[in-house]
């Protein structure tokens, strides 16, 4: 059981790409802590500095009260599952599993002994003796993290493990992972781009959006106070609405001239952005913005309407049981559903 | 995949008869001929031949310099296999954690395997020649005579050196994308379950070569037995007197030089078999070579 710090920790590749700026923060013991972000952005980056598969540029990282930065990847007690796996081709489900066992010198009874405990909870017993090129995907998946659980780490460390997983094993993986991660009550760090994962699993998340953080917090903190616009559009699955706008005398005008409600601005005058999730907003002949439907999209348990708000992209998620029609219709806010953020850096307002 | 269909039997045998008649003139036809020729007895000039039966093959069986000319190719054949291999893999090995320059690094190393294996031979004489051959000097710096074409055992390393080093750069291409080959995935997942660089050699990288070793085993025992021709001919300078000969260049010596043709095409024939026996052994091996997937 171990905490993780990141203290100013920066990476530059040798061909001079800055891929993580300075930064810093704390994983308490644990925790299962999210990295998201888009494609490039530095999360591998960091995991793998953290696993001792990347030189560090600058600052340290310590697992535990030990500074890592100089200690060998198996010296660090850490377990890592990749996004292929990584398994070994040649050797059985069971010598995949032991052999970072085997080389810490434990004995081979007690090997076994782990190897069938970790099997069993992970339902992969009667493949034992099976190579992974005679495993599906899932299973793959399950001896990768098999791997990991024996070696009791200090802390996991997953780099997009379910991303080559369909759709349905994905679900059932995450929450198989989440529920494993918990029993065992080890530190994990879990990187991924899904910002469904991201929210689901996570008790803490690490936004990141090229080479810097742009948010750490919980899954809700970073759904009801995104700290910037890329966190607002990135997390939140239909992404926030993003609206530009003009603040004057403590009032919000959008470019067709409607008044935001709910915008209080604290006296910043000049361009702003309006943040308004699809969700926090529905149709209301009395509301006060006014939104222009061309496109009906249905999801099942709800549908979406896409228009335009004031000549910008607008979308409206709106139960399955509500009636929905092109063209023009009044939608009314729910409560604290405006963000604000500044024009230029995108910054959050108040 | 779509089977096309042919109207008749004539026209599939029409597209394959111009490679059956090469494989024919080129192959079966020499190698009935030999077959045919080991059970004769040839007069000097060749102009008659007498039915002999097995004698070629027993005479074979008793004569000392042939079979002093089978124990050395399998002890060249097996010392020019085992160093053409290991000092590759090493290369190949070193050449893997190369990052800056690794190209360079690379094409230099595969130079050698443009040089045709006379010229290696060749090479291999001014190294080693009496009195300006810089091995030679470097070896008397010790105190030692190196004598090319004099001393049986000299000669010998002098064969055997060139053949490795005209090997070593092919198998060091074969190593290096079978190293390539591994997913840094893999290695990575070594180097957090093990810490010693060398374990994680002979537990991860080694096995997953294992297939590519195979291969070049059987590649390198064939090379040494036939391809290594040209080397020894330039080292013994056409002069086999009482110098180490390899069974192949043995078949040339008694065929060519000796006149005795009807041997000599025994000794083909043996070496036909030997062929014929590495080629099951690599069929049989390599169709079911293991394909980590
Ligand atoms: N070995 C390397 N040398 C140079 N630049 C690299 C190297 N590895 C990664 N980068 C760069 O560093 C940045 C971050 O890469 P990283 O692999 O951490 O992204 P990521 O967030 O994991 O992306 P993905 O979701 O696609 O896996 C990228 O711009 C990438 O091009
Ligand atoms: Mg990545």
């Amino acid at each position: 059981m171990a905490q993780v710090t990141l203290n100013q920790v920066r990476k530059v590749y040798p061909n001079g790409a800055e891929a993580l700026e300075p930064s810093t923060f704390t994983i308490p013991d644990g925790e299962l802590c999210v990295l998201v972000g888009p494609s490039g952005c530095g999360k591998s980056t960091m995991l793998r500095m953290v696993a001792g598969l990347e030189d560090i540029t600058e600052g340290e990282i310590s697992i535990g009260d030990r500074i890592v930065n100089d200690i060998d990847p198996a010296d660090r007690n850490i377990a890592m599952v990749f996004q292929n796996y990584a398994l070994y081709p040649h050797m059985t489900v069971a010598r995949n599993m032991g052999y970072g066992l085997k080389n810490r010198g434990m004995d081979k009874g007690q090997i076994a002994a782990k190897v069938r405990e970790a099997a069993e909870m992970l339902n992969l017993t009667e493949f034992l003796d099976r190579r992974p090129s005679q495993l599906s995907g899932g299973q793959r998946q399950r001896v990768a993290m098999g791997r990991a659980i024996v070696r009791e780490p200090d802390l996991f460390l997953f780099d997009e493990p379910l991303s080559n997983l369909d759709a349905k094993l994905r679900n059932q993986m995450r929450i198989e992972i989440r529920a494993l991660q918990r029993r065992l009550g080890t530190t994990a760090m879990y990187v991924t781009h899904d910002q469904v994962e991201a929210m689901t699993m996570a008790d803490r998340i690490i936004v990141l959006s090229n080479g810097h953080i742009e948010q750490i917090g919980t899954p809700n903190e970073i759904y009801e106070h995104p700290a910037s616009t890329f966190v607002a559009s990135f997390m939140g699955a239909p992404p926030m609405n993003l609206l530009e706008a003009d603040a004057a005398q403590g009032r919000v005008t959008l470019k067709n001239g409607e008044v935001v409600p709910q915008a209080s601005v604290n006296g910043h005058a000049g361009a702003v952005t309006v943040g308004i999730r699809p969700e926090d907003i529905m149709p209301s002949p009395q509301g006060d913005l006014t939104l222009d439907v061309d496109i009906i999209e249905e999801l099942g348990a709800q549908r979406l309407l896409h228009g335009q708000m004031g000549g910008q992209a607008f979308s409206v998620a709106v139960p399955k049981d509500q009636e929905a029609s092109t063209g023009e219709m009044r939608l009314a806010l729910k409560p604290n559903a405006v963000h604000l953020f500044d024009a230029d850096q995108g910054r959050r307002l108040g | 995949m779509k089977r096309a269909a042919f109207g008749h039997i004539g026209f599939p045998i029409l597209l394959l008869l111009p490679q059956l008649v090469i494989i024919a003139i080129f192959f079966y036809w020499p190698a009935a001929y030999a077959v045919q020729s080991s059970f004769y007895a040839q007069d000097m000039f060749g102009f008659t031949s007498t039915f002999v039966g097995l004698e070629n093959y027993t005479r074979l069986a008793g004569a000392t310099n042939y079979v002093n000319a089978l124990n050395f190719t399998v002890i060249f054949t097996v010392l020019v296999t085992f160093f053409s291999l290991t000092i590759a893999l090493l290369l190949a090995v070193k050449a893997d954690k190369v990052i800056r320059g690794a190209k360079t690094y690379r094409t230099l190393l595969m130079w050698v395997y443009a040089i045709a294996p006379p010229v290696a031979g060749l090479i291999g004489v001014m190294l080693f020649d009496q009195s300006r051959g810089n091995l030679t000097q470097f070896l008397a710096s010790f105190g030692y005579e190196f004598r090319l074409g004099v001393n049986y055992w000299d000669t010998a390393s002098a064969m055997i050196a060139v053949s490795v080093w005209k090997q070593i750069p092919v198998n060091f291409i074969f190593f290096l994308s079978g190293l390539q080959a591994i997913p840094r995935s893999v290695r990575e997942a070594a180097l957090i379950d093990n810490r010693s660089g060398t374990s994680r050699f002979w537990d991860i990288t080694f096995p997953l070569l294992a297939p590519t070793g195979f291969f070049l085993l059987i590649i390198n025992i064939t090379y040494s037995l036939f391809d290594t021709f040209g080397i020894i001919d330039t080292l013994v300078k056409s002069e086999p007197g009482n110098n180490p000969l390899t069974l192949v260049y043995r078949v040339y010596v008694d065929g060519f030089r000796g006149g005795d043709l009807g041997g000599s095409s025994a000794q083909s024939v043996v070496l036909m078999i030997l062929v014929l026996i590495l080629t099951i052994v690599q069929f049989r091996f390599l169709e079911r070579r293991i394909h980590y997937t």
